[in-house]
This record gives C-alpha cells, sequence and structure tokens, in this order.
C-alpha cells in the first residue's frame, strides 16, 4: 500500500502546482474582471471576419495568401 | 497605441480536422465490430481481431484517436484567437501533429499484435510510451510558448482548462508507465498487485478527468458561446468551477477499486471526492446549457447549438452517474457488469462525440469560408446520433443491471440461483443486438457528417493563413504591472524558456523513479505465495498478449455471492508477484482468480480450442493457434532479469536454469494431457496457458 503515499504524493504535487500558479493567477490579476473576458472571446480581431450567414461568402481568398 | 499584425495557423487545425474526422470513423467502426462479436462470436475472425485484442484498440482509437485529436483540432484554433498571437512554433505543431498520428498507427499495428501491457487505456508498450511522453511535451512546450507571447493579458478560461490537461496528463502517463523492458515490445510494470491496481486507476481515471473532460471543457467554453453568439453565463461561475473541479478530480481513482483488496481508507478517500465532484461538474454543465438562455430559438435551427446541448446534457447526466456509482453499495451491483460499459459510452457518445461533432460543424466551414454544405444532413446526422446513444445505453443498462441481479440471486434454500455463468451471459444477448442498432445508427450519423463535411471543403476554399491585428502586451504593462518581470523575461527568450521546461520534465522523471525504491521494501506478505515458474510467466503473457483481462476479472469480492460461485475472496498478499495486476473491469465471462486446479488439464486444452465443446452457447472466442503455435522461449531469461529487477525473489542466475524448469514443468503437463487421450507437444503456447490458468489463486487454496 505504500504507492499511496506515492500516489498521494504526486497528486499533491500536482495540487500544489495548481496552487502555486492560481495564486499567480489572482495576484497578477488576471481575475479582476469577471465579466468582460467572457464576451471578448465572443469577437474575432481577425481582419475580415467571416459572415457564414452569407450565401455568396466564398469570397475571394486570394488576400489572405498575400504575403505581409 | 501601435497595433502588430500578424497571422494565424488555419492549416495546423486543418490537419487536425481531418484526424478527427477520419479516426473517428476508424473508432467508431472498431466498437460495431466488437459490439457484434459479443452475440455472434463469429465476428472473432483471426488471431489479430479477437476481441480481447480488438477492445483496447476501440477505446484507444475513441480515447486517443477520435478525442485526442478533437481535442488538438479545437485547441489550435481557439488558442490562437484568444491569445491573440499564431502558434509559438509551427514546426513544434507539425511535429506534435505527425507524431500524434505516428503513435496512433503503431497502437494499432502493436495493439492488433498482441503487444500490450494490458492496464487499461495504457496498452501500449514502452518505446510508444516514450513517444507519447516526447509528443506531449512538445505540444506542452508549444502551448506554453504560446501563451507567453501572447497579446491578451487574460488568459480565458479555455486556456485554464487546457494547461490544467497539460500538467495532469503529462505526470499520469509518466508515474503509470513506468516500467521494465524485458524485450523490444514486452515490459512489465515496476508496479504489482495492489499497488500497480492503485496507480493505474488513480491514471485511469484521470484520464477520464483531464483527456476526456478539462480539455473538452475548455473546448465548450470557446465554442458554445460562439455558436450561440452570447457570453457564457457565468464567467465568474467558470473560474471557480474550473479550481474546484481539477483539485478534487486527482483524488477520485480509487472509486474504481471498491470492495477490491484495496485499503478501505483508500476507498473510502475515492468516494468521498467522488461525491464531491458532483459540485464542480455540474457547475460546468449548468453553466454550458444557461449560456444558452434566450438562444434557445437558436437550438431549434442551428445543428451546432443541437449537439452542443446534448453533449452538456451528456456530461451532467455522467458526472450525476460518476459519483452515484462512487458509492459502495451501487457500485457493488454495478461493478463489472455492463453498467460501467453504459456509463462510458455516454460520456464518450454523448460528451465527448458530440461536443466534437458539433465543433467540426462550426469549424469547417470557417476554415473553408463558405457556409455548411447542408443543414438538413447535420440534422440527420443529429438523430441518428441521438437515437444511436439511446439505443446503446438503454439495453447495455439493462443488461448491466440483469446481470448484476443475477449474479447475486439467491434460491430461498440459500444457494445461487444461475450458478452457471454462462446462464447470466446469455440473457444479455437480446440487448447485445440492440446495442449493435445504437452502434450502426451512430455510425451511420458520423458517416453522413463525414459526407456533409467533405462537400462542405468542396464548396469552400481552404484559407491557411488569416490576417489579424492587435496591440502587443508589453505596451499595456509597461510600468503598471510589477509582477509581470519574470513573465516578460522569458517571453523574449525561447530557448532559455524550452531548457527550463525540459528541466521542469526531467525533474518529474526524476521523482517518478522514487515509487521504485518505496515499493521493493514492500513485497511478500503470504508466505505460501510464491513467484510463477518460468512456464506461469509465459502462460501470464500469454493471457495478456490475447486479452483475456478485458472479459475476466481476477478479483473476488467478499460477498457471499461470489465466494459461492468463485471461492474464497481476493487477499492484497495474492498479488505480489502480479506485474502487472490482472484484476479487470469488466466480466464478460466469470472471474478466474480461483479456476487453478478447478478443471482437469484437458478440459482447458478444449475449451481454448473451442469453448462451445465445454460450455455450449460460450460466446467466448476460440483460440485455435494456441494449440498449433509454438511457444517463443527465447526471451526468458530477459525477462526473468526483468521480473527480478520490478522485485520478484528470482535467485541470482535463474535465467540460465529457466528454460529447463520450463521444459520439465510442459512436459509433464504435455504428459497428463497425453494421458487424457490429446496428443500434443511440450512446446506449445498452450501447455504454457494451461500452466497458468492451473496456478491462479492455488497458493493459498492449500491453506
Amino acid at each position: 500500500m505504500y504507492v499511496m503515499f506515492v500516489l498521494i504524493g504526486f497528486s499533491l504535487l500536482v495540487a500544489l502546482i495548481f496552487l502555486g500558479v492560481f495564486i499567480w493567477a489572482v495576484r497578477s490579476g488576471q481575475y479582476e474582471d469577471q465579466y468582460t473576458p467572457s464576451v471578448r472571446a465572443l469577437f474575432d480581431d481577425e481582419k475580415r471576419v467571416h459572415d457564414t450567414s452569407d450565401t455568396s461568402s466564398k469570397h475571394d481568398t486570394q488576400e489572405h495568401r498575400s504575403t505581409d | 497605441m501601435e497595433v502588430e499584425k500578424f497571422r494565424y495557423d488555419n492549416q495546423i487545425v486543418r490537419l487536425f480536422l481531418f484526424a478527427t474526422i477520419g479516426w473517428a470513423l476508424t473508432g467508431f467502426i472498431f466498437g460495431l465490430w466488437i459490439a457484434l462479436q459479443l452475440p455472434f462470436p463469429g465476428f472473432n475472425i483471426s488471431e489479430a481481431f479477437t476481441f480481447g485484442r480488438m477492445r483496447p484498440l476501440h477505446t484507444n482509437a475513441v480515447i486517443f484517436a477520435f478525442v485526442g485529436n478533437g481535442i488538438f483540432l479545437g485547441y489550435y484554433y481557439s488558442a490562437q484567437r484568444l491569445l491573440k498571437t499564431r502558434n509559438y512554433s509551427d514546426l513544434l505543431s507539425r511535429i506534435h501533429f505527425w507524431g500524434w498520428q505516428l503513435i496512433i498507427v503503431a497502437a494499432a499495428i502493436t495493439l492488433l499484435m498482441g503487444y500490450t501491457t494490458s492496464k487499461e487505456y495504457a496498452e501500449l508498450e514502452w518505446p510508444i510510451d516514450i513517444a507519447i511522453a516526447i509528443v506531449w511535451v512538445v505540444w506542452g512546450v508549444n502551448m506554453i510558448g504560446t501563451i507567453m507571447k501572447r497579446r491578451e493579458k487574460h488568459m480565458y478560461v479555455a486556456i485554464w482548462f487546457y494547461i490544467s490537461t497539460f500538467i495532469t496528463v503529462a505526470v499520469l502517463h509518466i508515474v503509470n508507465s513506468l516500467e521494465i523492458p524485458a524485450t523490444l515490445f514486452k515490459s512489465y510494470s515496476i508496479y504489482a498487485g495492489v499497488q500497480d491496481a492503485l496507480v493505474q486507476w488513480w491514471y485511469g481515471h484521470n484520464a477520464v478527468a483531464f483527456f476526456l473532460t478539462t480539455p473538452v471543457l475548455g473546448l465548450m467554453y470557446y465554442y458554445l458561446p460562439k455558436a450561440a453568439e452570447r457570453p457564457v453565463y457565468s464567467y465568474k461561475l467558470s473560474i471557480i468551477h474550473f479550481w474546484a473541479l481539477i483539485f478534487i478530480y486527482i483524488w477520485a481513482g480509487p472509486h474504481h477499486l471498491l470492495y477490491s483488496s484495496t485499503p478501505d481508507w483508500a476507498q473510502a478517500l475515492g468516494t468521498v471526492f467522488s461525491i464531491m465532484l458532483i459540485a464542480p461538474s455540474w457547475g460546468g454543465m449548468l453553466n454550458g446549457l444557461l449560456t444558452l438562455r434566450g438562444a434557445w430559438d437558436k437550438v431549434r435551427t442551428d445543428p451546432v447549438l443541437k449537439f452542443f446541448v446534448v453533449a452538456v446534457t451528456a456530461y451532467g447526466m455522467a458526472t450525476f452517474e460518476g459519483p452515484m456509482l462512487s458509492i459502495k453499495s451501487v457500485n457493488a451491483l454495478s461493478h463489472f457488469t455492463d453498467w460501467t460499459i453504459a456509463h462510458v459510452h455516454v460520456g464518450a457518445l454523448g460528451w465527448n462525440g458530440f461536443m466534437l461533432y458539433g465543433i467540426i460543424y462550426w469549424l469547417t466551414p470557417r476554415l473553408y469560408g463558405t457556409q455548411l454544405f447542408s443543414r438538413k444532413l447535420a440534422n440527420a446526422h443529429f438523430w441518428l446520433g441521438t437515437l444511436g446513444i439511446l439505443f446503446y445505453v438503454i439495453p447495455i443498462y439493462w443488461a448491466g443491471i440483469t446481470q448484476g441481479l443475477m449474479w447475486k440471486q439467491f434460491t430461498a434454500d440459500g444457494v445461487l440461483q444461475y450458478p452457471n455463468f454462462l446462464e447470466t451471459v446469455l440473457q444479455l444477448i437480446p440487448m447485445y443486438v440492440l446495442r449493435v442498432v445504437g452502434g450502426t445508427l451512430y455510425l451511420t450519423g458520423a458517416i453522413i457528417g463525414l459526407y456533409n463535411t467533405y462537400r462542405t471543403m468542396r464548396a469552400g476554399r481552404f484559407i491557411p493563413e488569416v490576417e489579424a491585428e492587435a496591440p502587443p502586451l508589453r505596451a499595456v504593462h509597461a510600468g503598471e504591472d510589477a509582477t509581470y518581470w519574470g513573465h516578460r523575461w522569458i517571453e523574449s527568450r525561447p530557448v532559455q524558456f524550452i531548457i527550463l521546461a525540459f528541466v521542469a520534465i526531467a525533474i518529474g522523471s526524476a521523482i517518478g523513479n522514487i515509487p521504485m525504491f518505496v515499493i521493493q521494501s514492500n513485497i511478500p506478505t503470504i508466505a505460501s505465495v510464491k513467484p510463477y515458474t518460468p512456464l506461469e510467466v509465459e502462460g501470464r503473457d500469454i493471457y495478456i498478449r490475447e486479452g483475456c483481462v478485458g472479459c475476466h476479472s481476477q478479483m473476488i469480492r467478499p460477498f457471499r455471492s461470489e465466494t459461492e460461485r468463485y471461492g474464497e475472496y481476493s487477499k492484497a498478499g495474492e498479488y505480489v508477484y502480479d506485474h502487472p495486476f490482472l484484476w479487470g473491469s469488466k466480466r464478460t465471462g466469470p472471474d478466474l482468480l480461483r479456476v487453478g486446479r478447478k478443471y482437469p488439464d484437458a478440459w482447458h486444452f478444449n475449451h481454448m480450442y473451442d469453448p462451445t465443446s465445454m460450455s455450449p452457447g460460450s460466446i467466448m472466442p476460440p483460440y485455435p493457434w494456441l494449440i498449433e503455435d509454438q511457444l517463443d522461449y527465447e526471451s526468458l531469461p530477459a525477462k526473468i532479469s526483468a521480473l527480478r529487477s520490478v522485485g520478484v525473489p528470482y535467485p541470482a542466475g535463474y535465467e540460465e536454469k529457466a528454460i529447463a524448469d520450463l521444459k520439465t514443468q510442459a512436459e509433464a503437463i504435455a504428459a497428463n494431457l497425453a494421458a487424457g487421450g490429446i496428443t500434443t507437444t511440450w512446446d506449445r503456447e498452450i501447455i504454457a496457458l494451461i500452466a497458468y490458468l492451473q496456478r491462479l489463486g492455488t497458493d493459498i487454496k492449500a491453506e
């Protein structure tokens, strides 16, 4: 049954890593805003958002291939 | 503020899209095939395609090939956009993709050839285990590098789910796969018996948690709001349930070992944490469903949302059922029956399958700058899939409960009502046939999905690169965030970062070796329990190769219904030389722990040649090749030496004597068979298998 202690050790290790990351997240202000991130995720910053409700959306895709 | 221009890599997304769709069909076809093998044993067409070898192929194909590629598909599209940057390295993305596909192909070939460790969802042998660890770290480095160079300070909740997936699966895979190779494709787990079982189910449960749950929840938090075009119901809840989920999940593993020979306190730990898990699990389910508030009209028309709604509902059902099955009194009935199979298929077909198909239908048109080819066909896929799930799980729940009750039924006189195990199996045949119907419906839906996505791709034109622009992160933080310096330092130093990542992994691997030292100090407990003889070792390896553990347990629980049927209940000390443990998790056939000396050698010989000759109506596949094939004992010395290094006390230099001992024991069995009128030679595989079966559970029988 000694392996239980090893597994608990590993589980604690993982939990401690997560705890460290959690503390980092809170202290670095990751969770100061608990609303806008959910809205921000909805917006694509792509230069030309593909409108899928547009039936003629088979536009010229050449511009995407042009080099920058 | 200066705006940076960059491009998103859609090509890696497309590669994983192809892989997901392709492997999905492969996994489903193998699933359907093994579903056919149960009611119709004739579908066990040859050595490579028997149930025992194909079941792990099916589970691995669905988990690691279908869901695995699906996770990466969803990850590579969403992470770039959420972090507002291209992937850290295109090269690492490609190594990740091709490495993963090579592993899958290697897995398929080796599993069919019988190379298996027998540990569930960790069946692959050691060279492939190493490849998995490397490719996994490649993904991790690529992901963490992408996070480091992000242009969006806040890491959206989906990213957190991806991070936890990477960290935990890496640790689980390494710890559970510690094994000592005997040959290129044969290794022995460093853990034995109870220890191996605890490690395996710590891994197995968390594979469900961190491979089939957390990454898919991450995908849910990106794609469900996207498809519904509204923000997630409660972002605060998503954060709380994420942290709660990952902190609790890791402790729940021992619920797979209730009433087994594992310590009670470990079982209690598993039960308690499993019950607590319902809170964070349902937090995720409710958050997903409530995101659709005010958007339910869209669910009526949008097939993507339909898939998501059923997926999230299935997640809710499976995560209610999980805690329930972890209660000992429920588990006493459900364990070893088809109930578990139904439970996991609610998760796999419903939660994983439908989440991924929703994502496929949402992504394909976007990658190809077009619309979905046919909404009608997508709806047809949805309904066939939904019906398929119902036709699968309802009969299989029924089968599980039926068999569980039959095993436990006593007559008024106090004897087992169904003493013949086979009777409880044959009762389930109609349910097994219905399951085939369910699987066929689900597969038909997937084939329609393949056609629909193919036509969508043909209708559009693939957009390999997408231009985007966003202000750099650094400008935002300059001077205002003192805690950020460490992050900024590493962000601009990819080489140092990779070195640090590898150091972290190396430390993890070093720690991984500690269990070995701890465990070796804890071997014998029952004096009469002796290591297996060389012939029994070979027989046990054949037992492992043929996947016998897929249908036969070696764990008699301390219930009167089990001790009446099988004999004395299992003791932890009986398994100390079992590298790996072979307790199994499903009884399609009876438990075999006390089968030793129960039947004559000739019975086993005839039974393996044709099971129906000894048990009329048996659905076990025949194994005629065991009778013809010559036992390959060339690697025996290497096996003995590998087993010694994991703690089996073979005397020094026994490698030299082992083959002679094997021959003596084999000749005795051959002579015994000859006395029963069966002519064979001592060097056939069947002889080794008989030796092993006749040894099972006999160490404490004499007492």
